[in-house]
């Protein structure tokens, strides 16, 4: 085999290898997609159908029964909402981790890491007394304070892991200059920064977007995002694959539009960490 | 400045009086937590009905997956939130919690009747003879069969048949090679689920889960023979996987028309005889459960309920609520708008006194005696302390139930023996309610 050939098929092994992943990932979101234009009695046939008469009666059902539009703008304000709280909090502190470390800033971010390895039903008890008392139980409030929580250490290490990369030079020369840190952060850090912020935003949106445990836990009706919407599909007794799968469509749609826009900048986040 | 003071505060007061007026004039709202079955999506539509008679009343509705309501609304109910003014709860919470003082007594007064609420199901949700939760459909358990399958095997299925008449039975109808099987039971792992169907095949067979002095009794004759029927029968008979199935699976597997047999809830008569759902809606004969050396128990007893929180702060709109959900007009209302295979069963005798129902339903009359033949307080062959028939009502059975329900699935799948399950249930249990305090 010539050095050519070998290459040649090394770029297809490489190709089917990476087609094969994709299509594995992908295919439980197409069988939910197509699920959701069967009936029940398609839903579970066996062996299970791929061709049959689409029918959008469980999207018309989910309709009726849910608020999708109450639902869907909860989740776009809690997202959106604790991930620019989470920006606000973890720019600082990133910035002062990667530009002044102390000697204990190592320990802190591995700390701060180690918090996300703690079960969240673990704090499940004490977090839903704390919103009882304060008022907060079915309030996006709530949700806006336990996804910034929930966010911020991969936040503040994603963009700790980029900063630390921006050459010093740069800011000494606009220290040199009379810069303040506030105007270091500002002007020098940010501009330098926007591929890497928006894409940790959109990650941190992405996660809220999923979370489904504390939005089932702390929320009832006022609040409820999506994910507790999906939840209600499913039944102890009854068949419900359909009606469930059109609502995880409904649900997922907007996120993955919104992903598929900003596909770039997420890719570039999620590898900048990697290749820098 | 004085005149701008004045203004203001005439401002103030005046929107302060349309505020106090709008919010005297505003109507008082229920939240009501629910599961995801039919009988309650019929519910959430009909409400509009509710609220029109009762103008100064909204329902607001939050439907959860079975398993995070009980979570919810223990998690509200427990640390008194007041989140949700009715939840749904089922016969094995309304005596607990009612004795524990977070239930309110259901309304009964005036015209609810009472007295026409089926017996076992009115004890069922009861604590000292007081009603803490009302039925909105209850449920016992029976066999649901193919007449045509068993008639070509040239066998026949009649109440209350013995456990090895039905093992013949599903060996007579099993065909694998045309994708039937003789019998469809729960395997799946939880309290709720294998374990409602094990225990009452279990009381059959004469065991008990726990004995006078709350020791537990996993290990004993009656639980191996009854366990080691069910291994083997669903073993020999049952479809590929039984270990993952519970109603729902089960469900799907009858009305594709691949089981010979389902045992299960009496609920589901309604959705394999509904051609909308069922290949085989016009193939399916029903009996009474069937019992191996006692009737006690066979068959269990289950309602899905409404109850109202001790916390809640609107209690006279949540009873006015429950009391027209689970009312005799709420039944004739869901028979004249959705038609009477579609009311909820298994509440109240007039249901099934009323020839409309009758007519509509084919397996109304097994249907009430299966839940009339259920008896919560007397489950057991012999004596037990316990009240409920597939379950034990004290707060250890949860988790008590469903280890053991694991041990017995696993033994299903093969992965540990009958003898083993049991055992390491029982120490399991034995640890549980020696750390609960019982003896």
């Amino acid at each position: 085999m010539t050095l050519n050939q070998q290459r040649k098929l090394k770029t297809f092994l490489t190709g089917l290898f990476a087609w094969t992943v994709a299509l594995v990932l992908f295919f439980p979101i197409f069988w939910m997609f197509i699920t959701s234009f069967k009936t029940e009695l398609q839903a579970i046939s066996v062996p299970p159908s791929l061709f049959f008469e689409p029918t959008l009666d469980n999207f018309r059902i989910v309709q009726e029964r849910s608020d999708y539009i109450h639902h869907a703008w909860n989740s776009v304000v809690t997202s959106f909402g604790s991930t620019i709280i989470a920006l606000i909090i973890a720019i600082p502190a990133a910035y002062s981790m990667a530009f002044f470390p102390g000697k204990k800033t190592k320990d802190i971010l591995l700390w701060m890491l180690s918090t996300k390895m703690l079960p969240a039903v673990g704090v499940l008890v004490p977090i839903y007394i704390l919103c009882r008392d304060y008022g907060l139980l079915d309030s996006k409030t709530a949700l806006v304070i336990i996804f910034t929580l929930m966010n911020l250490p991969i936040i503040v290490w994603m963009l700790f892991s980029y900063f630390k990369d921006l050459p010093k030079e740069i800011l000494e020369a606009a220290r040199m200059d009379g810069a303040t840190p506030w105007d270091e952060v500002v002007k020098v850090v940010l501009p330098l920064s926007v591929g890497a912020i928006s894409s940790t935003a959109l990650l941190s949106i992405v996660l809220c977007w999923n979370e489904a445990f504390w939005s089932l836990n702390l929320t009832a009706s006022d609040a409820a995002p999506l994910t507790a919407m999906i939840a209600s599909y499913s039944s102890p007794e009854g068949l419900f694959w359909a009606k469930l799968s059109a609502a995880s469509t409904l649900a997922c749609a907007p996120i993955v539009i919104f992903g598929w826009f900003c596909q770039k900048q997420l890719v570039q986040g999620l590898t900048f960490g990697a290749v820098k | 400045m004085k005149r701008l003071t004045k203004n203001t505060l005439t401002y103030a007061v005046s929107i302060a009086a349309a505020m106090t007026a709008a919010s005297a004039f505003s109507a008082t709202q229920i939240t009501v937590a629910t599961v995801n079955n039919g009988h309650m999506i019929e519910m959430q539509k009909l409400t509009p009905e509710f609220e029109k008679a009762n103008p100064g009343i909204k329902v607001k509705w939050v439907t959860l997956e079975e398993g995070v309501l009980r979570q919810n609304v223990t998690q509200d109910i427990a640390n008194k939130s007041g989140l949700y003014d009715v939840m749904t709860i089922g016969m094995y919470e309304a005596p607990i919690w009612g004795e524990r003082g977070w239930l309110q007594a259901v309304d009964t007064s005036g015209n609810y009747d009472e007295k026409d609420i089926l017996p076992s199901i009115r004890g069922g949700l009861s604590y000292n003879g007081t009603m803490y939760a009302a039925p909105f459909y209850g449920e016992s358990s029976m066999v649901m069969y193919r007449k045509d399958l068993v008639k070509a095997a040239g066998m026949e299925i009649n109440d209350r048949d013995s456990w090895e008449h039905i093992r013949d039975v599903a060996a007579a109808v099993n065909n694998p090679e045309k994708g039937i099987y003789g019998i469809c039971l729960r395997g799946k792992a939880g309290w709720g689920d294998n374990m409602a169907f094990m225990t009452a095949m279990a009381n059959s067979f004469g065991a008990r889960w726990f004995d006078e002095g709350w020791k537990p009794q996993l290990q004993t004759s009656e639980w191996k023979d009854a366990v080691n029927f069910y291994v083997d029968l669903l073993t020999k008979y049952g479809p590929p996987g039984s270990s993952s199935n519970s109603f729902n699976e089960n469900l799907a597997l009858f009305n594709e028309g691949k089981c010979g047999m389902w045992i299960d809830a009496t609920i589901a008569a309604s959705f394999v005889t509904d051609p909308k759902q069922s290949k085989v809606a016009d193939k399916v004969g029903f009996a009474q459960s069937p019992y191996a050396v006692t009737e006690k128990g066979a068959n269990w007893l289950w309602a899905w309920a409404l109850g109202i929180p001790a916390a809640t702060k609107n209690a006279d709109a949540a009873q006015k609520f429950v009391r027209w959900a689970t009312s005799k007009e709420y039944i004739q209302l869901v028979g004249k708008n959705n038609g009477w295979a579609a009311v909820p069963t298994g509440t109240r005798a007039s249901t099934y006194a009323n020839p409309k129902f009758q007519k509509a339903a084919v397996f109304a009359d097994a249907e009430l005696k299966a839940i009339n033949s259920a008896n919560p307080n007397d489950s057991t062959l012999k004596p037990s302390p316990y009240v409920g028939v597939q379950f034990a009502a004290i707060p250890e059975f949860q988790a008590i139930g469903t280890t053991t329900g694991q041990m017995i699935s696993g033994a299903l799948s093969g992965s540990m023996t009958v003898d083993q399950a049991l055992k390491s249930a029982n120490i399991s249990a034995d640890r549980q309610m020696r750390q609960a305090g019982y003896y």
